[in-house]
């Protein structure tokens, strides 16, 4: 097999070359550089590749030789608090070997080679392991235990197990067939991790934003979409989840997006903690960015990358979330780099595959009874940035028809700073059913439908919004004005939440429902006020409305609710003595 | 001497065909010698054994097949060097105010390379533009892309030369530039620009980029990119804050797309490239400040929206990159307000951590969301108001209508030289807000309406 050929043509991050025996996704290195690129395509004797580097500079004849391999990631004990570019490489590694602006033909290995993991073995010689089996675990990072697997592809019998230091390239654990195993194993990035068997989910993933647990809950192992015009609050809210979601593991994916956004995200998670375990929130995420201006080839990789990832931490028995942002520019890679291969596009541009390999992507995700017999799941939030916020196009309505969970951002609700800006009448949620048992159980049996009826109240609300429009809200009846005020009260003391107050940002379940609770508590006393004959204009000066609509600020909410509750009983007592 | 080729075969466009040549690099810069003398310079775009593609930045005018051809052998490259600041340069680098060539400490590959995230540091810098729709709704930090989205006839050079004028980071005697790229603007504008800098004696701190409304499309390609390179080269090399403005964002994508249509490639939305997307961020993203450099980049630049329509590509792709965006209204100019910035389309990214307490002042994001609100319900009730008159409001509604006409009277409209400081910005929105009933600030917490509503402050006075 002939493995060095020579560049025949280049065009932007996509090269020709000629005389090299190929297969499908193999890498490359390109050049006298060696700049990293992946096979996508074959003819004849030339390859196409997509080069993840800039080529700039690059010539016809310069040599290209073939490592054989496909595009994968290194998977071991390291992973966690690491920063990624696309295709695996640490950012801090890259910062030292070339400086501030990333250059290229720099190689760097995903996991480091210096650092020493105490390891632990699990089974002794003479047992028989199969892939995915645990042998060992290492303490990652204080709270995260990474239990080293066999890989997927690999069973026999142990023969030699060693326990102590080690960097994650030693042997640790020989079998009878003579395969050593390292605590590092690579798998392709292309190629889904496989499972025993694949499970319905039927938890909910806890982010403590209260229009998602309340009102468009996702499962964990589910799939939900976010899409939204710019500026409606996109990265706001995928950073919310990645910061409170109840996983074990966080993988975040800033996929072309904005550096200035990166750094942000860089600065703050290792500040933040984690709200169960009072750690930085930043040891039990990996961080990959691409940003917009890094190689196109690379940001294409990165959704690849992460997935991955999360998967090796899923086949340990762990609940993985993974937040995409946005599956939009990802999906622009594709679209850029089919457009240099010539290739007849399908709609907008977009290549005919482009629902393909969205389904593969997000069919990736899901709660799984992993190869070692425990449960793991991987919850898939991806960003969509629909172009001119029309949700009619390509990417938006391909993601739709996989995804559970839809969160309409709405560029309206931004304006007026409603944060976060989802809109409860487009959004749905297709969990709720499945994971009503859950609520009963560890919320309140009456919370599902305390969740139903304030959807209709906000449903009502923009029935007669309509009418208020054409003949103003006086004209109304005043049962009518109250169900106003009622939904107002939940889109304003519910709904909106502020992300950047420190109570504000984090709301646990118990509060949700306390704080729902409270509010149509209020409107139900009002109702009864109303049918006993109060004013509304009365009814409309309550103190205590004004009171609830602060209490979600409280420190000590408890505290500040219980007054709020008993000052709600003396006033309406009042109301109905007059 | 590298070698000269006479092998042109096909000339298309912005675009020449050279064949049989030896092996040449993607990106490199070429020199085209035509049968008069006078001299051309293009870029490589396909490269292969049997064929090389190049663009010609001055336009393929006069171009036969009996060009010489030279291909460098480098990419393209902008001499640099402090001297840079006071000089009035072509959209391609060539001096015009009839100087001398730069003597250059340096040069410089204008594509410039990604910033690691890694090594950025998160912008935080306030820079008070003196114009109250900016700092108090909208804030600027250092190191924030935020353009002006504008459309044809509306005052956004005015602005953006307000700016350029009045933008300080507070209690700071920092060194900083501005550097200028015009983009095919007409020279009237390009004159009104140069007028302004050479009258505040803003022109000796100033690098100023020329490509006029009739030079040729192509070259809009590389101006930013040198403009682009002139900022990085002094923000990074000699710690000075740069304030970049580009002027016009859509005629830079215009000319990417009358390139995209000469190379014959599968257009996508609206005849524009697939890939203007990337195009664009690897001009925003040179935005910025890096950990251990005392110098930043910030982009304020000017796009005029085709049809007013923000949904169009060119502000769409834009606004997905920008760290917001200043949209300009017709319809508060038409109503005489100056400067009509809309402040509810607009927006600023950067803004919760260029203010607050230690930045600005500690009410600054509670009093910029209650305007915001108040505002968006007041602009509201107007439509109501037009279908069912003003006697069938409520009075707290009343309010809230009055209150919108007050905020465009006195919050966004000052003068063109009048530059007020975030106190006073903050002031007027509190003036503004005592007009609504108290309990209508529900964005406000407590202990700010007790420390600066104007009644409360009242109080305390007696």
């Amino acid at each position: 097999m002939k493995n060095k050929g020579e560049i025949y043509r280049i065009s932007g991050p996509v090269v020709i070359i000629s005389g090299l025996n190929t297969k499908m996704y193999d890498v490359v290195k390109v050049g006298t550089e060696g700049l990293m690129g992946e096979v996508i395509g074959i003819e004849g004797d030339k390859s196409t590749v997509q080069v993840y580097e800039e080529t700039s500079g690059l010539k016809p004849g310069e040599p290209v030789e073939n490592t054989g391999m496909s595009l994968s990631v290194e998977l071991g004990p390291g992973l966690l608090e690491s920063i990624y570019d696309g295709i695996q490489r640490p950012l801090p590694v890259l910062k030292d070997s070339m400086g501030d602006f990333i250059k290229r033909g720099v190689s760097a290995n995903g996991l480091s080679r210096e650092k020493e993991w105490d390891f632990v073995p699990m089974v002794k010689k003479g047992d028989k392991v199969n892939g995915g089996d645990i042998i060992g675990t290492v303490q990652e990072t204080q709270n995260i235990e990474q239990r080293i697997l066999v890989p997927p592809n690999v069973s026999g019998t142990i023969s030699d197990i060693k326990k102590g230091k080690f960097k994650v390239d030693a042997v640790i654990c020989t079998l009878d067939n003579g395969k050593e195993l390292m605590m590092m194993q690579k798998w392709p990035v292309r190629k889904p991790r496989p499972v025993a068997k694949k499970m319905t989910p039927n938890t909910p993933l806890i982010t403590g934003q209260r229009i998602l647990d309340g009102l468009f809950p996702v499962a964990k192992g589910g799939t939900a979409a976010i899409p939204g015009p710019f500026g409606s609050g996109k990265t706001v809210t995928q950073q919310q989840l990645a910061k409170w979601s109840d996983t074990e593991i966080v993988v975040y994916i800033g996929c072309g997006e904005r550096g200035n956004e990166m750094a942000d995200v860089l600065h703050e998670f290792p500040e933040i903690k984690d709200p169960k375990t009072g750690r930085p929130l930043m040891e039990r995420t990996v961080l990959i960015a691409n940003t917009s201006n890094m190689p196109v080839a690379a940001r294409e990789a990165s959704v690849y990358t992460g997935i991955t990832i999360a998967e090796y931490y899923r086949d340990m028995g762990y609940d993985v979330s993974l937040m995409a942002d946005s599956t939009s520019r990802w999906a622009e890679a594709m679209r850029e780099i089919s457009s240099r291969l010539e290739e007849m596009p399908g709609e907008e541009g977009y290549p005919a595959y482009l629902a393909a390999r969205l389904s593969e992507f997000y069919e990736r995700a899901g709660k799984v009874k992993a190869l070692c017999g425990k449960e793991g799941s991987i919850t898939v939030i991806g960003a969509v940035s629909p172009p001119g916020g029309d949700f009619s196009e390509p990417i938006t309505q391909n993601t739709l028809r996989i995804v559970k969970v839809f969160w309409a951002l709405d560029a309206k609700l931004a304006q007026r700073r409603h944060f976060p800006s989802i809109n409860w009448l487009n959004s749905y949620s297709l969990y709720t059913k499945a994971l009503g048992p859950w609520y009963d159980e560890h919320v309140s049996p009456d919370w599902v439908k305390l969740r139903n009826d304030s959807m209709e109240l906000l449903q009502k609300e923009s029935e007669l919004q309509e009418i208020v429009q054409l003949v103003g809200s006086d004209a109304l009846p005043e049962d009518q004005q109250l169900t106003l005020e009622i939904a107002r009260m939940i889109r304003e003391y519910f709904l909106q939440q502020n992300a950047y107050h420190e109570v504000d940002t984090f709301c646990p379940m118990d509060k949700q429902y306390k704080l729902l609770k409270a509010i149509t508590s209020w409107g139900d006393k009002a109702q009864s006020a109303l049918e006993g004959g109060a004013e509304i204009a009365e009814i409309m000066k309550s103190s205590t409305k004004d009171d609830l609509a602060k209490v979600k600020y409280e420190v000590e909410f408890d505290k500040a609710l219980g007054v709020i509750l008993k000052n709600m009983d003396e006033e309406f007592a009042r109301l109905r003595g007059k | 001497m590298t070698k000269e080729y006479k092998t042109i075969n096909q000339i298309s466009g912005p675009l020449i065909f050279v064949e049989k040549t030896e092996p040449v690099g993607y990106n490199e810069l070429v020199n085209i010698t035509l049968p008069d003398g006078t001299t051309k310079r293009g870029q490589v775009l396909d490269t292969s054994n049997e064929i090389v593609v190049v663009q010609v930045f001055e336009g393929t005018g006069g171009l036969n097949k009996e060009c010489g051809v030279r291909f460098t052998g480098e990419t393209i490259k902008l001499p640099v060097s402090k001297d840079l600041l006071g000089r009035i340069l072509s959209g391609a680098g060539e001096p015009l105010d009839g100087g001398p060539r730069i003597v250059p400490e340096d040069r410089i590959d204008i594509t410039g390379a990604a910033i690691n995230p890694y090594a950025r540091l998160p912008p935080k810098d306030f820079i008070q533009t003196g114009i109250s729709t900016i700092d108090g709704m909208n804030t600027l930090v250092r190191g924030q892309k935020l353009p002006i989205f504008s459309g044809s006839g509306l005052p956004h050079n005015e602005i953006a030369l307000q700016i350029a004028r009045q933008a300080r980071v507070r209690g700071s005697n920092e060194p900083f530039a501005v550097v200028f790229a015009a983009m095919g603007i007409t020279n009237e504008e390009s004159q009104y620009f140069m007028r302004d800098f050479e009258r505040t004696g803003a022109l000796e701190r100033a690098v100023v980029f020329l490509n006029l409304a009739d030079d040729p499309a192509v070259e809009r390609l590389i101006t930013p990119r040198l403009a682009l390179t002139a900022a990085e080269y002094l923000a990074y090399e000699h710690d000075m804050h740069v304030l970049v403005i580009l002027t016009d964002i859509t005629n830079y994508c215009e000319a990417l797309r009358q390139m995209g249509a000469a190379r014959e490639e599968v257009p996508g939305r609206r005849g524009y490239p697939g890939y203007m997307y990337t195009d664009l961020a690897s001009l925003y993203e040179r935005a910025g400040v890096i950990k251990g450099r005392k110098g930043s980049v910030t982009q304020f630049s000017i796009l005029s929206m085709p049809g007013d329509d923000i949904t169009h590509p060119i502000p769409d792709l834009s606004g997905y990159i920008t760290e917001g965006q200043i949209v300009i209204s017709r319809e508060l100019h038409r109503k005489g307000i100056y400067p009509p910035v809309n402040v509810l389309p607009s927006l600023s990214r950067l803004m919760n951590s260029g203010i607050g307490a230690t930045r600005t002042r500690e009410d600054h994001k509670a009093v910029s969301d209650q305007l915001y609100a108040a505002y968006a319900e007041g602009k509201d009730l107007r439509g109501l108001v037009a279908i069912v008159g003003k006697d069938a409001l409520s009075d707290r509604d009343r309010k809230f209508l009055e209150f919108a006409d007050m905020f465009e009277d006195r919050f966004v409209r000052q003068g063109e030289d009048e530059n007020r400081d975030i106190e006073t910005t903050l002031s007027i929105g509190w003036d503004l807000l005592a007009e609504l009933p108290e309990t209508q600030l529900t964005r406000i917490d407590n202990k700010y309406i007790d420390k600066y509503h104007p009644a409360h402050k009242a109080e305390k006075k007696e």
